[in-house]
């Protein structure tokens, strides 16, 4: 069953549009706010996008916008616009659970670099979204606090682990969203809930006070419903920041004016030839192949190529992954933050720390911690670790191949449609292969967005269609999305 | 290659994860299946150097002056437990015991 469309107007608006109408004085932040609160309310005990709700501070941050407008101080972009913040970034006031009993409770003490720049622009943070557990997962199914469902068919999973963010886009209970992307996490969700989600070039966003999952493959990015909401929110949201290390400090990819320009004209799109077979779906197959001939009609020019290492990305993706939050999560001991088990004097702090970590991590994460043990210990290190980084190089000598040719790559961004809640979650691997066509571009470090392509003839689910560009790239993301735009419409229509 | 189930307990020892005798039988049964399918990344020639990162980064200093960090205050505040202004623990000593 889908979720009803809204009645309220000002809820099917693009965050541009909204922006617009508040600089003109039409209508107030205020009433925007109160809008998707009201939205909020009504259709939360069906989706379940979001883990808080912070009412009170954003209907006075939209009082302050208003009184900004009032006394004609300049006002950015999106000033006045509402948002929801997946649950890993840090926001003082907020809880920040990941998802996870662990961290249920914690308020972080300082701003995300990424808050504290969509604060500065008076972007107003309606509350914190749903996610797998610390993001690992493909479902939203591994959040220790249920499962999001799909607006689209409520029986649904939104992808992961950026589920929340998403479903919340399509539930047209905020226009504008982050999420963060490891493997897929902002993509997958935007394919199957037929929104837009990209993962810009690694170190192009700032992830400072955003929990990390794999530090060498995390990518913060933005979600929006429009390819032009999108783009100011990723120019809101890029640039160089001193306190990640791995920051780029070189000027913000000109998103925006890419999103206002879709001319394909010579432009080269890169069919990837690995990404087809008895994973896809016909339908998923049926959009793609549409959506290039829209493409083509625009004078974009189709060229196969291949990257024969694609196949094996998801393998060393999952052990590169697996090892890396096998240190991340140690930080969780018990000590600073986060749940304590076992403390009752009887306990050494080792014990307490095992106990605290058995009752506070879920399945999946205790998985992948275990994974992650065993590739880094010695006499497995070189066949698994060793080898995955050995592969992650074969994959990105595939993409310079690849990118000497044409100026994008682009694929299905899920081989499927969204799968029934509960389906797959008995098999661990099989939601796994939702990340196929994904997985490339962390293990690379370049940029890539899903946008939206109408829905599959054998199931009327969204389609995602991926474009994958050379690292600080990110315009050409733009580019082609809004060239997508133009033949499928926006996302508002799909609903 | 598999994992026994005497090895998945070990790993929740080296990870400091107590896991239930339930959860070590079970975590091998996973674990083993997805060992099978990503075991295919160590066919790889082992003369192709490894990438532990996509960006060539260098280590970034800044001149050594004292900064505003976060108050002790706010980090306490978020602590599981606090004893005179510092992060309370249960014992170190007689681990082994």
């Amino acid at each position: 069953m889908k979720l009803q469309a809204p009645e309220n107007e000002l809820l099917t608006k693009s965050a541009a549009q909204l922006a617009a109408l508040i600089k003109a004085g039409e209508v107030s932040s205020r009433e925007v706010v109160a809008a998707h609160l009201q939205r909020i309310a009504d259709v939360e005990p069906q989706v379940h996008a979001f883990l808080s709700v912070d009412a009170e501070r954003a209907l006075a941050a939209a009082d302050r916008v208003d009184a900004k407008r009032m006394n004609s101080e300049p006002l950015g972009s999106l000033a006045g616009v509402p948002l929801a913040m997946k649950d890993n970034y840090a926001y003082q006031g907020l809880p920040c659970t990941c998802g996870s009993r662990m961290l249920e409770g914690w308020y972080p003490p300082y701003d995300a670099t990424v808050t504290k720049r969509l604060l500065e622009n008076d972007i107003i943070i309606l509350g914190k979204t749903n996610l797998d557990e610390f993001a690992m997962g493909s479902a939203t199914e591994n959040s220790a606090f249920g499962v999001t469902c799909n607006p689209h068919d409520l029986e649904r999973i939104p992808g992961g682990s950026g589920g929340g963010s998403a479903a919340s886009l399509a539930a047209f209970e905020a226009p504008l969203a982050v999420g963060s992307d490891t493997g897929g996490s902002i993509r997958q969700p935007a394919s199957v809930t037929g929104t837009i989600g990209i993962k810009p070039t690694y170190g192009g966003i700032s992830r400072f006070g955003i929990v990390a999952l794999a530090s060498s493959l995390d990518a913060p990015g933005p979600c929006a419903r429009t390819v032009m909401d999108a783009a100011l929110l990723h120019q809101t949201m890029a640039g160089y920041d001193r306190l990640d290390s791995v920051s780029i400090n070189a000027p913000i990819p000109a998103a925006q004016a890419a999103a206002s320009n879709p001319d394909l004209r010579g432009l080269k799109l890169g069919v990837v030839k690995e990404f087809t077979g008895e994973w896809f779906q016909s339908g998923v197959m049926g959009q793609f192949d549409q959506a290039l001939t829209h493409l083509v009609a625009q004078g974009a020019e189709i060229v196969e190529v291949s990257c024969p290492h694609f196949e094996v990305a998801m393998g060393a993706n999952f052990l590169i992954m697996a090892a890396e939050i096998s240190s991340n999560m140690a930080k969780f001991d018990a000590v600073r933050y986060g749940l304590r088990s076992g403390d009752d004097g009887q306990h050494s702090a080792q014990q307490v720390t095992s106990l605290s970590r058995g009752a506070g991590f879920g399945a999946e994460v205790k998985r992948r911690i275990l994974l992650g043990t065993h590739a880094l210990s010695t006499g497995h290190y070189e066949a698994l670790y060793g080898s995955a980084l050995k592969v992650r190089t074969l994959v990105i000598q595939d993409f310079d191949a690849a990118f000497s040719k044409v100026d994008v790559l682009v694929s299905p961004t899920s081989p499927v449609t969204a799968w029934k809640i509960g389906e797959r979650s008995a098999d661990p691997l099989t939601t796994h292969h939702a990340d196929l066509c994904t997985v490339p571009s962390n293990l690379a470090g370049n940029c890539a967005g899903s946008f939206p392509i109408g829905v599959s003839a054998d199931d009327g689910l969204p389609v995602g269609f991926q474009v994958i560009a050379p690292a600080m790239g990110d315009a050409l993301l733009y580019r082609v999305g809004a060239g997508l735009e133009n033949a499928f419409g926006v996302t508002g229509e799909v609903l | 290659m598999a994992l026994s189930v005497a090895e998945v307990s070990q790993l929740g020892e080296l990870a400091k994860i107590a896991l239930t005798p339930a959860e070590i039988e079970q975590f091998a049964v996973e674990l083993n299946a997805v060992l099978e399918r990503v075991v295919e990344v160590s066919n790889v020639n082992p003369d192709i150097p490894a990438t532990y990162h996509p960006l060539a980064t260098s280590n970034v200093f800044r001149p050594d002056e004292v900064e505003i960090s976060t108050a002790s205050k706010l980090v306490l505040a978020a602590a599981p437990a606090v004893e005179e202004d510092r992060f309370r623990v249960s014992r170190i000593l007689g681990e082994e015991a």
